[in-house]
Order: structure tokens, then sequence, then C-alpha cells
């Protein structure tokens, strides 16, 4: 496959992806804004989780100052200025499509370009209230995308790198999520089994789609090791890191070639850390600290993937010819 | 010759005296069982079907977004089988001898030889690339890929408008307008037998393995395209899907050691026919536009080298500029030894002086055109022009006289469009694709252009033209 089409696979999936996650990160801070919380100064507080999850608190403040819900939900949701906006991931996952049509089913390319045209319509009329259904239509768009590319395209190399790129994202984005919310639960830790942390700890469960799997699971109250446990190590968690990095080691098996053992090494590496690893040890090194350790990782696993086989490089190292 | 624009032309549908022609009855009896405002129903589901698929051209100069559709008309234009078969003749035999022709110019140039054409006709056009002189192209094809316009002005009676050698646009039109006809209207398409045009791609496909250097057994095709801002990408990618080939840009190009190779997840794999949709000027900055980012340092190396073909090959302009189209015929009976089957339209030319003296005397009933223009750009349409404007494009003229020829306004035929007022004749011409690898082929078929506002006969779609789906009736 061409690098530049692998290349653009990989950054389609990946905008999707995070499309999906900032929708995810948003609707939960609606739903917990209508809770009663007895943090001071709550409003910025719980506005900020969702920029700095995503890493535009800065590029905010600048234009809004402090973090109020509408300008964050606007300024997150439909800002074409902002880079990290749940618009500009749709645009940007629809101009790499645009960039590899041949490689995509029609049936992809239509449910992302419809996708971008409502998202655009949206951006310039959008009532304050209809933000939750908002996003639930986001995430839908982004199931609708995974399941017709599952269910068109061949199985090979193409799928593949939209694999790796759905994967790493959401790797990241739950490492992140657990990162930031675990930060501002963290004043209510000592109070493990109250009314107010079962709803907030509640609400980080429902952003990753997990709620109901802890209860199934654990059937027991909320506690923060558990839930640190089931979005880090469990494997039968679709968002966990552990199920993340299961596809994207499996993914780089696939692709076949002698590029990218480098990048096969440290997938492999990852997995067997959160595959071994005790959620005791998590705790014990910090999870802040294990969290920023897994980003990394993943930040290095990224750019190997990048320099193994989405850069065109300038080098002549011919791959053995077929005879003709 | 009649060169009064007249109100007279020839409607594929009706006869003179308003009897539906044979070939359009069963069309118009389905369309008489139609409720009102049932075709401009299907008319708008047609225009959401393009743009959900993003069939769309994008415009120069317009911002990010501004993606157009070019406007769909949803009534079918309609052909017999005899007749196709003998337009088909004719269109196959007018490339044949243009590809003879193109070979001869870079070889041994026997039609200069013999005087059928000067040599300052040939040599001197900025169109001939001299870098293609004694090269060997694989079947002798330069033009792998053309687009004949034609325009049909009686029953019997079709002229070559223009031939399109370079890189002719416009055949996924022709497979999405069918497409979107039988999603609208499967009916129809029951009731007709209408020759399909689908396999188009898996022929062109088939044309393009064919013409790989000859020592290559399983060659390593795709489409190169200048990238996705290009007005015509949406058609770049859709062939290559089709054809299941890899649509590259220049970037993903490299040559080493007079071959060509692309950038893969698998490291460097080597290509040996491209289907490029790039123009010459900026294949190569080695050798043509320095400046040009879209091209491929080493191309032209590789291609002379005979390591990689180019579709179509390189200096094929010579052969469709407007001042060269004159000698086609003479080409046909050069080369084929046959008489021509399809007419050119009568033409002057203006570098002779008493074409040009009767042309400056006739402006407001002519068409003039630059013998190098492309698009509809830059023609004066005399008969729809105001004084100011003919006596402005005079003034060109003068300046230089053997940059233009002139044609009579051409009374093309029309076929029933839908229009805000309803069904109505609208102006229409024909762009058949011809594929040239070991042989000649045709789709039955090719992409109708049709002049929407009544009278119009400009067709082309940077002018406001549609298209139409193009059938072609089994016997």
């Amino acid at each position: 496959m061409l690098s530049r089409t692998a290349d653009n696979l990989f950054w389609m999936a990946r905008h999707i992806e995070r499309a999906e996650n900032t929708a995810r990160v948003l609707d939960v801070a609606h739903r917990t804004s209508l809770l009663p919380l007895d943090i001071e100064g709550t409003e910025a507080y719980l506005w900020y989780a969702p920029l700095n999850i995503t890493g535009c608190a800065a590029s905010y403040e600048v234009k809004y100052g402090l973090a109020r819900a509408n300008t964050v939900t606007r300024y997150m949701a439909l800002d074409p200025d902002n880079p990290a906006s749940i618009y500009t991931c749709l645009r940007l996952a629809r101009e790499n499509a645009r960039a590899v049509r041949g490689a995509i089913t029609s049936e992809m390319w239509e449910i992302i370009n419809a996708t971008w045209l409502e998202v655009n319509r949206l951006s310039r009329q959008m009532d304050d209230e209809k933000f939750p259904d908002y996003f639930d239509w986001v995430k839908e768009r982004s199931h609708l995308f995974r399941g017709v590319t599952l269910g068109t395209i061949l199985k090979d190399i193409a799928l593949s790198f939209i694999k790796l790129g759905t994967f790493l994202e959401r790797a990241d984005n739950t490492a992140r999520i657990l990162d930031v919310k675990y930060h501002i639960l963290l004043p209510s830790v000592n109070d493990v089994g109250g009314a107010a942390d079962y709803y907030q700890w509640g609400s980080l469960l429902k952003s990753v789609s997990a709620f109901e799997a802890y209860r199934k699971i654990y059937r027991d109250v909320i506690s923060p090791l558990r839930v640190a446990e089931l979005l880090i190590l469990r494997d039968d968690m679709p968002r966990s890191l552990h199920a993340c990095m299961n596809e994207v080691e499996a993914e780089l098996i696939a692709i076949d070639g002698t590029a990218g053992k480098e990048a096969r090494r440290r997938a492999g590496e990852l997995h067997a850390s959160l595959h071994f690893g005790l959620v005791e040890d998590v705790f014990a090194e910090g999870l802040h600290e294990y969290i920023s350790g897994f980003l990394e990782n993943t930040n290095l696993l990224g750019r190997e993937i990048r320099d193994a086989y989405l850069s065109r490089r300038d080098q002549f190292s011919p791959a053995p010819v077929r005879k003709v | 010759m009649n060169t009064k624009p007249t109100k007279k032309y020839f409607n594929e549908m009706h006869t003179d005296a308003g009897v539906i022609r044979e070939i359009y009855q069963r069309y118009a009896q389905w369309q008489a069982t139609l409720p009102d405002g049932a075709l401009e129903r299907k008319s708008v589901e047609a225009e959401l079907l393009f743009r959900r698929m993003g069939i769309t051209f994008a415009v120069y100069g317009e911002a990010d977004g501004a993606e157009r559709l070019i406007p769909f008309d949803i009534v079918p234009r309609i052909f017999g089988a005899a007749e196709w078969q003998r337009l088909e003749l004719g269109i196959k035999q007018r490339v044949r001898a243009l590809n003879a022709f193109l070979h001869d110019i870079y070889h041994d140039q026997e039609i200069i030889k013999a005087g059928v054409i000067s040599a300052h006709q040939v040599l001197d056009n900025v169109l001939y690339r001299k870098e293609m002189q004694g090269i060997d192209l694989p079947n002798q094809v330069y033009a792998h890929i053309a687009g004949i316009d034609l325009v049909r002005v009686a029953e019997n009676e079709f002229f070559v408008l223009e031939d399109n050698l370079r890189t002719p646009s416009g055949v996924s039109y022709m497979l999405e307008n069918r497409k979107t006809m039988m999603r609208l209207f499967p009916e129809l398409f029951a009731s007709h037998t209408v020759e399909p045009v689908e396999h188009y791609p898996q022929v062109l496909l088939d044309t393009l393995r064919e013409s790989a250097p000859p020592y290559v057994a399983d060659p390593v095709i795709v489409v190169m395209t200048p990238g996705a801002y290009n007005s015509a990408y949406f058609e770049h990618a859709f062939l290559a899907s089709q054809m299941g080939v890899e649509l590259v840009e220049g970037q993903d190009l490299f040559v080493h050691q007079q071959k060509v190779y692309m950038h893969t997840t698998n490291g460097p794999q080597q290509v040996h026919v491209i289907y490029r949709r790039v123009d010459d000027d900026f294949l190569d900055p080695l050798v043509f536009r320095p400046d040009s980012t879209l091209g491929v340092p080493g191309l032209l190396d590789a291609y002379c080298s005979g390591n990689v073909t180019l579709a179509n090959g390189i200096g094929t302009g010579v052969a469709d500029d407007k001042s060269t189209y004159l000698y086609v015929p003479d080409m046909i009976r050069f080369y084929l030894g046959e008489t021509p089957l399809l007419s050119n339209v009568p033409t002057w030319r203006l570098s002779e002086s008493d074409d040009l003296k009767y042309v400056l005397a006739n402006l407001p009933e002519l068409v003039v055109k630059e013998v190098q223009g492309s698009g509809g750009y830059g023609m004066l349409v005399g008969p729809t022009s105001s004084k100011a404007e003919i006596e402005a494009y005079r003034l060109r003229i003068l300046a230089e006289p053997a940059n233009f020829i002139a044609q009579p306004t051409l009374a093309l035929s029309a076929c029933p469009t839908l229009v805000e007022s309803g069904v109505a004749p609208r102006h229409v011409d024909l762009r058949p694709f011809v594929l040239s690898g070991k042989e000649v082929r045709l789709v039955p078929g090719g992409l109708t252009r049709v002049a929407l506002s009544e009278g119009s006969l400009v067709v082309n779609s940077s002018q406001g033209g549609g298209t139409k789906d193009t059938w072609v009736l089994e016997d």
C-alpha cells in the first residue's frame, strides 16, 4: 500500500475516534453539571476537565477566559478555529477520506461525507439545548462508520491501518479521561461508597460506556481501584487500555513485511505490561505517573508507526521484487 | 454554405411534424404515465444522490468546500443500434489515424515528406515534443484514452467538433449517470434493452495492461492525479478504485536508475504503467516546468528508456490542436487508405488571407476559437455576442490571426431536457471515450453534455452545462 494512503487511512480513523471521544467527554460534563457537587468554583472546575483531556485549555483561555458550560461546549463541539473540536475532527476525517477515496468503500465515504455535510450545517445554527442530541449523534455516526467499515471493507492492510488509528487514539483518550477525571475526583476519594461518589465515578464510567460493565463484573460500590482496573487492565472492556493494545499489537503483526520491527517490539512490550500488570502496582507507582508513562509510550509507538509505514522516506532500499 | 444562425435544428425526439421518433416512443409512453411533478421529484432525489456520493468538481479559486455538482438531467438521450454502429466505426477510424499520425511525426515523418501536412505545422507547434523523437512506444499507441467530441446536425449527419488526446475527462459522469438512472428508474431499464457501459473500467484496465513495457508479465498500474484539489479529482479516485489500482500523486513516486517506484508501507515498489491525469508540462520538473511540484523528477528519462508507459503518452497535444484538427480527414486517407466516415466541421484557417478576409467580414455569424484553447474559454460565439464584444475580439484576431480558427455556428441537435418550465428541447453534444491498446475499443455510449439555458449552444460544464445518461438501444 502507498505510504500516503496508509497515512490518510490511519488519520481518518483517528479523527473519527477523536470526535467520538470528545463527544463522550462533553456529554458526561453535561450530565455531571446537572448533579449537586461539593466542589468550590464548581462550573469552572468541572468544565476545565474536557479542555484538559483534549489538551486545548490554553487556546480556550486565550479566546474566552474562564471555563463556562456554554462556551466550552461550543468551543469543543463546533468551533472551526479549534484544531481539536468535533467539527475540525470530522472535517479532517473527511479530508483524509477524500484523499484516499479509492482505498475505502463507497459506503464508508458516504457516511463520512454525509457526517461532514451535516456538522457543517449544524455549525451555523445550533441551540444550546440541542447539544445532548448532537453528542449522541456524533457517537452514532462514529459507531456507524465502524460498523460500515467492518461490514464492507476488504480485510487487508487498509483495515489494519484504520484499526491502528482507531485503537491508538482510543487508548490515548481513555488514559487521558482517567487521568483528568481521577484528578478531579481525588478530593472525594476518602468518601468511598458515598452517594456523590457513586454519581461522579459513575459518570466517568459512563463516558467510556463502562458503567454497565462495572456493575456486571463487580456487583459492588464503585471504588477508584476497580475503576482503574477496569479501564486499564481488563481486556474484555472494549475501551480499556489493555483491549486497545490487544488490537494495536495484533494489527502490527498482521501488516506483512519487513518494515516496522521497532513498532512491533514497542507494541508487544506495552501490551505485555498491561497483560501481566497488577492494579496494586499501578497505584503503588501512582495512577497519574502510571498514565503519564503510558501516554509517553503510546506517543513513541505512534512515532515508530509513522516512520516505518506512513512517511515517504528518501532512501532507496528496494524490497524484494517479484521475478518477471 | 449557410452560415446564418438558424432556429432550425434537429430534434432527436420529435420530427418536424411533432411525431415522436421510434427510438423515443417507449420512453415517451412511460413518461406519459408519470403523475404530475414525478420527474421533478426524481430530479431532486438525483441531486441528493450525487451530493451524498460526493460526485463533485472543485471550482478553482473558491474557498474550501466549494465543490459543485454538474447538473444532471434525468431525461436520457437515446441512440438506435444502427446509428450507433455507424458512429462507432467513424470514431474508431479517426482514433486509429490519430495514433498513426503521432507515431509517424515522432519517427519518419512520412506525412510531411508526402506533402500532406507542412513541417511548420507539426514541428513548430509548441505542443510538438522533440524529446519524443525516435522513442518507440508499446503498440505504437500515444493516445490510449481519447475523447472525441461530436455534434449532430441532422438525422444522419455528425461533425467532429474536436479530438481530446491529452487527458480527456468526464467518463466518471458517464458511469455515475447510468448508475443513478438505474437507481431512480429501474422500471425504465426493465422495458428498454440498453447497452451496458459499466464495464468501462475493466476495458480501461485491459488497455493499460496491454500497454505495459513488453518485458513485464504482470505490470503494476497506477492512476496519477495532481491531487485532491484538482477539479477532476473525483474521477481520478473513481477510476483507480474501479480498476483496483493505486491512486498516486507525484510525491508518491520517485525514479531510481531509470525505473519508477512508489513509496509503499513495504518499501519501494516498481510501477510499469501510469495512467496520468497530469499535463505534460507538470510531469517532470527536470525537463518541463521546473516549478512543478506535481511531477516526478526523472520521469521522462525513465519513460524514454522504455521502463514505464505513460497513458496518454507525452506529446499528444500536437495532434488534438485545433489547427492540426483540419488535417485529420487527410490523415485517415493517408495512413488507413480509407474514406473518412465522420466529417470535420467546415473550418476557416485565419492564417490564410482569403479565409481571414471572409471571417472578418462575417464575424457576427461565426464561432471563432483559439487554436490551443479548451473548455469553452476564450471563444467568440458571434450570434450571441454584442457588437462591442465582436469588435474587441476582432482586435485580438488581427494581432495574431494564426492563433485562431473560425467555424459556422452549428445548429446542434436538441434532446428533451427537464427544465423549470417542464420538459423542453435543449442542445447537446456527445463525447465517447475511445480506448487504444492492442486494439481500439469503445463502450456503447459516452457523455452527453447539454446546454441548459434555452437556445444556448455552450455545453461545457465550466460554462453552466449539464450532463445526461446516454443510451444505445440493443437491436
